[in-house]
């Protein structure tokens, strides 16, 4: 079945953009990148649909696993290059490829006037090629090599702008704040290796089948929490979660792709993977609900007073992510790929819309700066309008189902848990309309002439105002930047009816189903419509209602816009000491004192022995001749002394 | 071969053989002029020699004639390549001081 290619084609891109795209014209730099990962979406769709996904039947119960070669053979232990198609893999690869085209096409049009064009395609398309790897891997060091590496290319995209300090300083933090996770995920894999002897998903999953489950902990709750904590880092979760917001520094198809659709998700993916742990191990599946909706709500909190749109739009794909484990940990693994599937959707909507108003704006991303942009960029309008309905869960729409088939699962866990969510959703609907409302309604708070001047001084750096464009107002965007606005829209409104749930049972019961629509989703849509409303009446009918609340309510409202201060909490007591630490310990004392120490100490040993035995070498024949007489009389007497030779 | 004395005993050809190594030594050690001190090196071989036909003779094997053969070949091309050095350390210094020679040093 050839699933190498679908991995393969992007990394092929890659290499051709990486090695000669600075030498290639635009036109064939958007056609290899953008190509190598239409064919991989094809590749895909032929994969799938000679699986039989597409007819009828009951397709892939089984995995279908292709085997390449060995990789690591030591003792009893085999890992080989594998790849596996499973349906939840399927599920992924079709979002990856699917939405990744997507992102790709509109790329062209965003990044038409950026430098390090060939760059940010190559790098895009190694995303792609390390995240197809993540999803086809039929073992747990695959699953790693593509974790490490997705997280690689997210480091490299949001230091895209690498001549900015923020920009580097934010890739650092994603990349460090990732290495603890990544710290906790690889010692889970060594417990795999100890207790199970194996790392593939069916020797692993097989095995476990006739394990009791574990009621208190032990090394299964062992494995799962640290799964988890790599899961946290990846995903953006409680307490790591802080990379992610910094991580909006990158161009915006870039937090469209990489830090909403897909790689984000990864860590939901792998935790779906690993349910047979987690379902082995309750007090893990407890651990991943509680942090899921603590994230959920506390990010959506902090999403309410963010005042750039793509800060905004980062929590709140924070607090997407926390609905996600919420799922999982209530045991709805597959509401939870449902929400993955839907949020790609509308999220990547969200981004891309927010990347299309930027460009509109010539690079202006602060929201009370925007305003009244309707009538400017109309495609724009419709499509966020759509996204912000989809993810505040209006009924019949993709949020919709997703979100009610996790609150859902919530509510028969624990019913205090589908409060706390049921309230999120109504913070999240009253966040994404207050962006919207405070992008296109209203008066304009921009003046023509002066987002040009300031158009190159933003983060994103996507001004183009100086350039050859040079509109006095606001505008659409290219063709190639709303088309992909436009099918994200209709999958956004469409995309619930894709029965994920259903498609996933094979691998994951789903619940009983009472007929009807339950209560629980007409309160959580109540919920949403309630806090469509409250940002409407805050941002529409009373302009001036939000300063005033913030005035009155300034305590809890300068924690909210200051981010509860988390970063500068973990500034104060994880960055600050461990700099300090290694200022004064490390660098004075173990560094100048101990290693400096050794190193010269041995240089300046062997240069005072040297100035002794250099007087030996007087220059003078015959003193080197009476040593040798010397030497010879004392060597006789020795052996004399001994017995002489016999 | 006809027999040696019996009057010579096998010690007065060694300390023949230690006298002349000695005086090799000390000419090698307190002689300035490199000739002398390259002709006290010769002593020293052939005081080696001595010692060696000596032990040879008493202990009626042949080892010790080879040995002393292979001396002489090494000591005729040493003091063919010795002298073309001394000739050639003369060209160059005017000089055949021994402690003069030390351009090693420093």
């Amino acid at each position: 079945m050839q699933l190498w290619l679908i991995p393969l084609l992007p990394l092929a891109g890659f290499a051709v953009n990486g090695l000669f795209g600075r030498r290639l014209p635009k036109a064939a730099i958007n056609a290899v990148a953008v190509g190598s990962v239409l064919l991989s979406f094809l590749w895909v769709l032929k994969t799938l649909s000679a699986l039989g996904v597409f007819g009828g039947g009951n397709p892939l119960e089984q995995a279908y696993i292709e085997h390449y070669y060995t990789w690591i053979q030591s003792g009893t232990l085999n890992i080989g290059v594998d790849f596996a198609i499973d349906r939840l893999t399927a599920v992924m690869l079709m979002i990856v490829t699917g939405v990744g085209f997507l992102i790709h096409v509109y790329s062209v049009g965003y990044m038409a006037h950026e430098g390090g064009y060939y760059r940010f395609f190559a790098y895009l398309n190694l995303f792609m090629f390390f995240m197809l790897v993540l999803v086809l891997g039929a073992n747990y060091l695959l699953l790693f090599v593509g974790w490490e590496g997705v997280g690689l290319c997210s480091y490299l995209l949001v230091g895209f702008y690498f001549t900015e300090k923020f920009a580097t300083d934010a890739g650092n933090k994603a990349f460090i704040v990732n290495r603890i996770g990544d710290f906790g995920f690889s010692l889970a894999v060594f417990l795999i290796v100890m207790h199970f002897g194996s790392l593939d998903f069916a020797t692993v999953f097989g095995k476990i089948q006739g394990m009791p489950v574990e009621s208190s902990a032990g090394w299964m709750t062992a494995i799962a929490l640290l799964l988890f904590v790599g899961a946290t880092g990846k995903s953006a979760q409680i307490p790591l979660y802080v990379w992610l917001p910094d991580a909006m520094a990158g161009p915006t198809p870039v937090s469209a792709l990489i830090h909403a659709a897909t790689m984000v998700t990864a860590g939901v993916y792998m935790v779906t993977r690993s349910s047979a742990i987690f379902l082995h191990a309750h007090g893990a599946l407890e651990v991943v609900a509680i942090i899921g909706l603590a994230t959920a709500f506390f990010s959506a909190t902090v999403g309410l007073a963010q005042t750039d749109i793509k800060k905004v739009y980062a929590y709140s794909t924070v607090s997407q992510l926390g609905y996600m484990f919420l799922g999982l940990g209530t045991g709805a693994f597959s509401a939870g790929i449902f929400h993955v599937m839907t949020h790609a959707f509308f999220k990547a909507l969200l981004f891309l819309g927010a990347g299309s108003l930027i460009h509109a704006m010539s690079g202006e991303q602060d929201l009370r700066k925007m305003g009244g942009l309707r009538k400017y960029t109309p495609i724009t309008f419709w499509t966020l309008l759509c996204a912000s309905l989809a993810i505040s869960g209006f009924p019949g729409l993709s949020g919709y189902f997703s979100k009610d088939a996790i609150l859902a699962s919530a509510y028969d866990y624990a019913p205090w848990m589908y409060w706390v969510g049921v309230f999120t959703a109504g913070m999240t609907a009253f966040y994404v309309f207050r962006a919207f409302f405070l992008a296109f309604f209203g008066e304009p708070r921009w003046k023509a002439a002066e987002h040009h001047a300031d158009g190159h001084s933003k983060p994103d750096a996507h001004g183009h105002g100086a350039d050859a464009h040079g509109h006095g107002a606001p505008h659409e965007s290219p063709p190639s930047m709303w088309i992909p606005l436009a099918v994200l829209a209709v999958f956004s409104v469409i995309g619930g009816y894709i029965n994920i749930p259903r498609w996933l049972e094979p691998m994951f019961k789903l619940p009983e189903e009472a007929p009807g629509i339950p209560w629980t989703a007409l309160v959580s849509v109540a919920a949403g419509l309630i806090g469509i409303a409250l940002a409407a009446w805050f941002y529409l009918i009373a302009p001036a209602l939000p300063e005033e609340l913030a005035r009155s309510f300034s305590t809890p409202y300068r924690w909210i816009y200051n981010k509860y201060f988390v970063d500068e909490f973990y500034s104060a007591m994880v960055v600050e000491p461990v700099v300090d630490g290694s200022r004064s310990l490390l660098w004075r004392i173990v560094d100048v004192g101990s290693i400096d120490g050794i190193v010269n100490g041995t240089g300046k040993t062997a240069r005072n022995i040297g100035g002794i035995l250099k007087r030996l070498q007087s220059g003078s024949i015959r003193s080197y001749a009476a040593w040798v007489v010397l030497g010879s009389i004392l060597v006789i007497v020795a052996i004399t002394m001994a017995g002489g030779v016999r | 071969m006809p027999a040696l004395p019996p009057s010579v005993p096998l010690s007065w050809y060694l300390t023949l053989s230690l006298i002349l190594f000695v005086l090799g030594i000390a000419g090698f050690l307190f002689r300035r002029n490199i000739i002398t001190v390259f002709m006290s090196i010769e002593l020293m071989l052939n005081a080696v020699n001595l010692s060696f036909i000596t032990f040879s003779y008493k202990l009626k094997q042949v080892d010790g004639h080879i040995f002393a053969f292979f001396v002489m070949v090494v000591a005729a091309a040493e003091a063919a390549v010795g002298l073309a050095i001394i000739l050639t350390v003369f060209k160059n210094r005017q000089t055949l001081e021994i402690d003069e020679l030390s351009s090693l040093k420093n």
